[in-house]
């Protein structure tokens, strides 16, 4: 049995019907990392001796009756904002390159619960700023289908450890395209739930508004699966949760007849890459052949989500990285003892890389004195303009069809030089955020260069469910 | 309408957000911010007379904990990644 | 031609709330433990943590809303406050400021007028004819969380943090600027404090710091309606300072106005040594806090049935008991006063009548050794151990002339500390009055034999010596003995001596 080639669920299968081992796994996983990681950089923190324990405890757990859900045994990646209690949570960052959380994020422990093994934490922008996990303190990772390209960001160690099968699913973090565009850069499927259906609890903060935790997974149904495992916990302390009794596994069916599924001309415009937007309509033609109702539609105001965006994004993020002052944990500067402030500046100057200091700033400047109501004060109000408008399409549509990305996934080094042409690589995916909607990304083709691409499905909040079948149904008949 | 980003402006929102630049840096985030700034001035073009500000996505209310006592003394394990402790407290450069 | 100028004074007051945990988290606000052992990952502001509201405190900021007649928000929420600072682990507090749980109250302070009557004689109880009264408006009420202790170590060059009291919660009252004398500020404090502990909402112990009062003053020409620039002073410690200060920062303005210069919008400390304050200027510390909606916490909705089931709970404050005590009890307007201060103290008197003790009586025990007892061990009414239904039989002991009134502050004493039985007490150590006459007779006479020179006084009409033989009784009997019953006694049996004689 070649268990890389596996699915999560499939894998997971496997093991409790005793075809193989929660150890074998583990050691295939760690095997392949052996292999590629040295090229792509998957991973900040590898834990290869922990994770053979924890393998081989859960091994014994499940033979013991005590774990029978879809993942027990399934080796897993978690991205190194998700706080993991005794393993370094670095954020992608130098300031927190010795933190180890004495806490676990309540996600991380959902899975756990439900008997995935902790492979190691994945690489990311720093603090997820960024969308090519080139922002990173401890280096670019590299796309698995061509190591000269980006991953996409800012979960793209999660995305590309999954499709390396450097592990056999991952958490990454959405604020603002964060799962969604690194799963299409990299061909995985990639999901961000409502804001609130995941605790935040342990995922550190980037803008508290808009931060989802989502799965990074080979397929639709294991997709359906981690979020089935991360939802339904109770958090340790979040106010922003809320508690469902959805099962997202018995969503999965092939079926799609009379939903109606809407495609944005806002969002197939200027800027859409051709390639891209074919594979798109192609993928909707499909969707039509199953039985599904498509057509185009007016969303309206796509243009002013990315300002919006922007401006919150900034605004919470720079209080959110306030606390990070070399005085509780993490990065201190040296040479700066004299003086409070000093110290302050010297440490966060050096701790932070040049993206978050520059989102911090900006932050800054709009939550200012003389300047809050033109800029914060105003991107709320183009939020409330911009959630309206979705709440219109939804009167109309289940679920909205467009792209992930304008292109694929670009060539390393390309993106950074200019950080709003980087910004506006996230004009499909913030909308959700700002709105709280689920969203997911999923493969929809090949460019002639070999790249991934990727489509996105967008419904109502709280509407997996919809998302999750009409997702399923693509791949299905998409063979 | 925030093209110009002033030297003072950059200076300030250093000090606020205890960052220390650079000249080059400094240069830098001038131009950056004044990009970015005039990008984000696209939402002057939307009428939002009368729209309510809306800071929270979800109409999620009143999520209330007990007032009762669950944490134990756990500051040695909380104080283990301070850089710099003494006598089970952080320790702190005196501010002037 | 100098000006009269008017000093006009608003309050800005911090009070620690009586919850047992923080605001955001499960951690203990105990007082006075070893450093950061309450404290977690959330009081901590670890990454990732997030915060929860504390039910209770919800509930205490209203019941002070209400107390303060102000309008409760149906809809409030908190916000962030960024300011650098190590007492503060996330740099930012959280508070609120766009949308307060409170706001538009008012309350009403009784004060002297008659500013040469000190500080101290302010107490409403001194029956002054100039004792006015005024209303005080309360500009908002907010909820927030406090911050953490810094420690200056002795050689000055580092700070050490205790974050005990990081996320301890705190309402912060607001007041108009609506006084004028340090008279005014006191009575409105006095005022706070009574509601507050009325509502057991806070202890409010300056001292200890869960009432911290800053001070915002400015002057403007008598007769004006324009308020002037004003300062905030800080670091007041006692009812002694802020009126030394307020009476500083006067002058100072005074001065300043006097001179033609300007007033400086600013924070100051007041030093309490040298009786002076200073400014609290730093290029580092911008005063533009980027106030923000916390993205962290969900609004809050207050529904009318909240609120209703909080104005139901509100007790009966001092200024109404007082006027009902009046109504209802024969005792003295001075023990009414000092007996409504605190309600523990009016309520412990409440419950001792109801068990059918004389208010009187009951009063005269809380005035006198209650409040004795406090003062030597340097405690609170809030303190107070022993059950009205304790204090009810010792009174009963001493009315029904079991025990003596020495033997009865003895028994009281140990009554007050374990809040003993007294009943129980006063069998097991053998304390009731010798009461049998024969007894009595034959201490009596034997004092008589064994002192015949104050007898021979007695015969010659010196009755002092009276007093002598009585004493000398009560030695004879341990003390137990009831003085009245001797003293009968012993005027009986001289008679006899005189007769014979
Ligand atoms: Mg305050
Ligand atoms: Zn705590």
């Amino acid at each position: 049995m070649e268990l890389l080639s596996l699915s999560a669920v499939q894998l997971g299968r496997a093991i409790r019907e005793g075809r193989t081992t929660a150890v074998e796994a583990m050691e295939a996983v760690l095997g392949r990392i052996e292999e590629k990681e040295e090229w792509l950089n998957c991973y900040i923190t590898l834990d290869k001796e922990g994770a053979r324990r924890r393998a081989q405890e859960t091994q014994k757990r499940i033979e013991a009756g005590e774990l029978r859900g879809p993942l027990a045994g399934v080796p897993m990646a978690v991205k190194d904002n998700l706080c993991t209690r005794g393993m370094r949570t670095t954020c992608g960052s130098r300031m927190l390159e010795t933190f180890v959380p004495a806490y676990s994020a309540d996600a991380v422990m959902g899975l756990e619960r439900a008997g995935a093994v902790l492979v190691g934490k994945t690489n990311m922008d720093e603090f997820a700023m960024g969308s090519t996990t080139e922002n990173s303190f401890y280096g670019p990772t590299r796309n698995p289908w061509n190591t000269d390209h980006v991953p996409g960001g800012s979960s793209g160690g999660s995305a590309a450890a999954v499709a390396a099968r450097e592990c056999f699913f991952a958490l990454g973090s959405d604020t603002g395209g964060s799962v969604r565009q690194p799963a299409a850069h990299c061909g995985v499927v990639g999901m961000k739930p409502t804001y609130g259906t995941v605790s935040r609890y342990g995922l550190v903060a980037y803008a508290s508004s808009m931060d989802q935790i989502g799965p990074l997974c080979g397929n639709v149904e294991d997709c359906g699966a981690v979020l089935e495992a991360i939802a339904g916990i109770v958090p340790e302390s979040d106010s922003t949760y809320v508690h469902r009794k959805d099962s997202f596994q018995g969503a999965l069916k092939r079926d799609v007849r009379g939903l109606r599924i809407g495609l944005p001309k806002d969002y197939f415009g200027e800027g859409l890459d051709e390639e891209v937007r074919n594979a798109l309509l192609k993928a909707a033609r499909l969707l039509e052949a199953e039985g599904a109702e498509v057509d185009e539609f007016d969303l309206g105001l796509s243009d002013y989500a990315l300002p919006a965006y922007y401006t919150i994004a900034a605004a919470e993020a720079s209080s959110n990285l306030e606390r990070f002052d070399g005085i509780k944990y993490g990065y201190r500067a040296g040479n700066a003892e004299d003086d409070l402030h000093r110290m302050y500046k010297r440490t966060r100057s050096e701790g932070f890389g040049k993206e978050v200091k520059r989102r911090i700033m900006l932050g800054g400047f709009v939550l200012s004195s003389g300047y809050y109501d033109a800029y914060y004060q105003k991107a709320l109000k183009a939020k409330a303009l911009i959630k309206g408008a979705f709440d219109k399409a939804f009167f109309g549509y289940d679920c909205i069809l467009g792209p992930v990305a304008p292109c694929t996934a670009p060539k390393l080094g390309e993106s950074l030089p200019d950080p709003l042409k980087m910004y506006l690589g996230d004009v499909y995916t913030v909308a959700a955020n700002l709105a709280g909607l689920p969203a997911i990304s999923l493969p929809c083709g090949m460019s002639r260069a070999g790249l991934p691409i990727g489509m996105q499905l967008v419904a109502d909040c709280f509407q997996e469910r919809k998302l999750l079948q009409i997702a399923y149904t693509y791949e299905q008949c998409r063979g | 309408m925030q093209n110009g980003i002033s030297d003072e402006m950059i200076e300030y929102v250093g000090i606020l957000t205890k960052l220390e630049l650079s000249e080059e840096e400094k240069e830098q985030a001038r131009e950056d911010m004044g990009r970015l700034l005039s990008y984000i001035d696209k939402l002057g073009e939307l009428d939002t007379e009368g729209v309510e500000p809306m800071c929270h996505v979800l109409p999620i209310q009143n999520v209330l904990r007990e007032d009762v006592i669950t944490n134990e003394d756990q500051s040695r394990e909380l104080l283990g990644n301070a850089p710099c402790r003494r006598d089970n407290m952080f320790v702190a450069p005196r501010a002037f | 031609m100098a000006e009269k100028y008017e000093t006009v004074i608003g309050l800005e007051v911090h009070v620690e709330l009586a919850t047992k945990t923080k605001i955001f988290c499960g951690c203990s606000t105990a007082f006075g433990d070893s450093p950061n052992s309450h404290t977690c990952p959330i009081c901590l502001g670890m990454p990732g943590t997030l915060p929860m509201l504390n039910g209770r405190v919800l509930e205490y900021a209203v019941a002070a809303g209400i107390a303060m007649n102000c309008d409760i928000s149906r809809f409030c929420r908190f916000d962030r406050k960024n300011y650098f600072y190590p007492d503060n682990p996330q740099n930012y507090q959280i508070s609120q400021l766009y949308l307060p749980i409170c706001r538009d109250g008012w309350v009403e302070i009784e004060f002297n007028e008659d500013p040469a009557q000190g500080v101290e004689k302010l107490s409403p109880s001194m029956k002054n004819p100039s004792l006015r009264t005024k209303k005080v408006g309360i500009h908002e009420i907010h909820m927030e969380e406090d911050a953490g202790k810094l420690v200056h170590d002795d050689g000055g060059d580092y700070t050490l943090i205790d974050y005990n009291r990081a996320g301890v919660p705190l309402i912060e009252i607001v007041s108009e600027p609506d006084m004028r004398t340090a008279q005014e500020v006191i009575a409105y404090l006095e005022k706070l404090r009574r509601i507050l502990q009325y509502l057991g909402v806070s202890d409010c112990k300056l001292q200890e710091g869960s009432m911290r009062v800053d001070v915002n003053l400015s002057l403007r020409k008598e007769g004006t309606k324009e308020l002037g620039i004003r300062t905030e002073m800080k670091n007041l410690g006692s009812f002694h300072a802020i009126s030394r200060a307020i009476e500083s920062e006067r002058q100072r303005q005074q001065a300043l106005l006097e001179s033609g210069r300007e007033v400086v919008q600013e924070t100051r400390r007041w030093d309490e040594g040298k009786e002076t304050s200073y400014a609290m200027r730093s290029k580092e510390n911008a005063r533009d806090y980027r106030y923000f909606p916390d993205p962290d916490l969900a609004p809050i909705c207050i529904s009318h049935g909240f609120w209703e089931k909080i104005r139901a709970a509100q007790p009966e404050f001092c200024w109404e008991k007082r006027k009902r005590y009046k109504a209802e009890y024969d005792i003295p307007e001075y023990d009414i006063d000092i007996i409504t201060d605190s309600r523990q103290m009016a309520e412990l008197f409440e419950a001792t009548v109801a068990l059918g003790s004389q208010p009187k009586k009951v009063s005269n025990w809380l005035m006198g050794e209650t409040l004795r007892l406090l003062r030597e061990r340097n405690l609170d009414p809030s303190d107070i151990r022993f059950t009205p239904e304790n204090l009810a039989k010792l009174i009963a002991l001493t009315e029904s002339r079991t025990i003596n009134s020495t033997v009865a502050k003895e028994v009281f004493e140990i009554m007050f500390t374990e809040n003993a039985d007294p009943e129980m007490y006063v069998k097991e150590q053998r304390l009731a009055m010798v009461a049998d006459e024969e007894t009595l007779r034959r201490t009596a006479e034997k004092v008589i034999r064994e002192n015949p020179k104050s007898v021979q006084d007695y015969i010659r009409g010196k009755d002092r010596a009276l007093g002598y033989l009585v004493g000398q009784t009560m030695i004879a009997c341990g003390g137990k003995a009831d003085p009245v019953g001797a003293s009968r006694l012993l005027k009986e049996l001289l008679q006899q001596e005189v007769n014979e004689a």
